[in-house]
């Protein structure tokens, strides 16, 4: 991206050595007598790419608002950047949700804004010159290649082409923490490649921490397995069977951390609900 | 569906006002404190203001017409016609102006402001809103409530003067009453209380208009028919209010002006 931003002031720097960008510590949260979240503890390192699997309807979608500060837990703590949220003032919190992206499940786009003025949105907020913000609307439409795009409207595009569109806007200002919810979700598995591939390189190329939402076992382990090759502008396997230590995964079912660790602890679970999942 | 206790439907009602009462206290807060959204301000004040204009001059001007023969018909009998201008502009000024005014920017413009917001809402758009972190309340609902408590104030004012219009045409062209002596005695009957009275009102409706509309749509849940649902209520419920909020200042400018 061309030139500095809010963002790029940079919350994980700031923060003290050791400290998890994400911290979730005893979280429950329900609605209407329900508990879609039940004591919940993970956390989540700098750099690192945290892919939540699980059965639809787990609270996977709640965990990731519950991250961003869209909602607050019954019970628990969620520190974020190295702060809890619930003693944050709603002020603070819009301050800290410049330094995340979030990439939502239905893309989310302001209907009446073009894509330019979409991607643009947080920019615009920042009162960023209108030739500096497009040069970085171009930049970040190039990055999902998707720059022809530009002046056309939500409704004029494909499904695949939204969520390009939510992640260039996600990541037009350098964030230091992403939350993909289901990037691929409802896309064919062409589609869902390509998403991923995007995902995978801004991974490789920016390092920033992110949570990602799936139910496609395949892009959760593509993106364990490949990475981002700038020669060959393209996602390529990591060589010798490798796996990206930075990616880790957290299963959720029922509302309950069943699994949190990396690739190969997954794949070599004896717990029969795991197996069964992953089969 | 399952019907709800008495206790439940109390504390949804209790919960719904709350509710109702922080949004506007912060959306009145918002007004007087940075970032302010001026662009979106003058767009609303456009939709809402100008965009209203044509129903506003229509309603007002045909309600000042039918209150000339309505009247005449009346002070006929007392060999009063030549007070019509007198009521006309009293009934304009202090009640149907305003009243009628805010009814019908209510049916225009909650229903807009309800429709659009929950329709951002079921969509996730105002979550996307708040993850960019820009307070929805602060865009959207503060320029509305500006927009429409301004433009509510001069709307009635025009609506009063096409009112008078009206009622001034009737008598002169149907009623072959002098022009000037319509115009003298509705001058001469209207007080200062009188006007004052007929401008508050409009600023209450406005803030009514504007304040529910943006409630229910920011509240709307449940799809397409969810958005259906909240327009309905945001319409109904602001008519309901506008009528009960000039009851309640009627009387306390009664209490302060006396009349």
């Amino acid at each position: 991206m061309a030139s500095a931003s809010l963002s790029e002031k940079g919350m994980v720097e700031s923060m003290a050595p050791g400290t998890p960008v994400v911290e979730f510590e005893h979280v429950s949260i329900g609605f209407d007598g329900h508990e879609v979240l039940r004591d919940v503890s993970f956390r989540v390192e700098p750099g690192e790419t945290r892919i939540l699997l699980g059965p639809a309807g787990g609270g996977k979608s709640v965990l990731m608002k519950l991250t961003n500060g869209l909602m607050m837990p019954d019970s628990g703590s969620i520190r974020v950047f190295g702060r809890c949220l619930q003693e944050m003032t709603e002020k603070e919190l819009f301050e800290m949700r410049a330094h995340v992206g979030m990439v939502f499940q239905e893309s989310a786009l302001f209907d009446s804004l073009n894509v330019e003025d979409n991607v643009a949105y947080r920019l615009h907020e920042e009162h960023v010159s209108e030739e500096e913000s497009h040069a970085r609307v171009v930049e970040a439409l190039r990055f999902v290649e998707l720059e022809k795009a530009i002046a056309k409207f939500p409704s004029e595009l494909s499904g695949g082409m939204r969520r390009r569109v939510s992640i260039a806007r996600a990541i037009i200002t350098k964030p230091d923490l992403l939350l993909y919810d289901s990037p691929t979700g409802g896309l064919d598995p062409i589609t869902s490649t390509t998403i991923i591939e995007l995902v995978v390189k801004q991974r490789d190329v920016s390092h920033a921490t992110a949570l990602l939402i799936t139910h496609r076992l395949q892009d959760a382990f593509t993106l364990a397995t490949h990475r981002w090759s700038p020669t060959k502008s393209a996602m390529e396997p990591i060589p010798d069977h490798g796996l990206d230590p930075g990616t880790k995964f957290l299963v959720i079912n029922e509302g309950s951390v069943v699994f949190d660790g990396g690739t190969l602890e997954l794949t070599g679970s004896t717990d029969p609900w795991l197996r069964s999942y992953l089969q | 569906m399952p019907f709800s206790t008495p206790e439940d439907f109390a504390k949804d009602v209790a919960s719904s006002v709350q509710d109702y009462s922080i949004l506007s206290g912060r959306a009145v807060a918002d007004l007087f404190s940075k970032p302010r959204y001026v662009a979106d301000i003058f767009t609303q004040m456009d939709l809402i203001g100008v965009g209203s204009l044509p129903i506003v001059v229509l309603t007002g001007f045909f309600t000042g017409c039918v209150l000339a023969l309505q009247a005449a018909v009346s002070l006929k009998e007392f060999g009063a016609v030549n007070m019509t201008g007198r009521l006309v502009a009293l009934s304009m000024v202090k009640e149907l102006g305003p009243v009628l005014t805010g009814l019908m920017v209510s049916g225009r413009n909650a229903s807009g402001m309800a429709s659009e917001l929950g329709s951002m809402r079921v969509s996730e758009q105002i979550d996307a809103m708040r993850a960019l972190g820009t307070d929805p309340v602060r865009k959207l609902v503060a320029p509305r409530l500006l927009a429409s408590v301004v433009m509510m104030f001069f709307l009635a004012i025009i609506a009063d003067t096409c009112g008078i219009a009206g009622g001034a045409a009737v008598a002169v062209v149907l009623l072959r009453l002098s022009a000037s002596e319509f115009f003298h005695t509705g001058y001469m009957a209207l007080q200062h209380g009188d006007v004052i009275g007929g401008l508050v009102k409009p600023i209450f409706s406005g803030f009514i208009i504007a304040t529910i509309g943006c409630y229910y749509g920011l509240t709307a849940t449940g799809g397409t028919r969810g958005v259906g649902r909240a327009t309905t209520q945001a319409v109904v419920a602001s008519a309901v209010l506008i009528i009960i909020g000039d009851f309640v200042v009627t009387q306390l400018l009664i209490g302060f002006f006396g009349r």
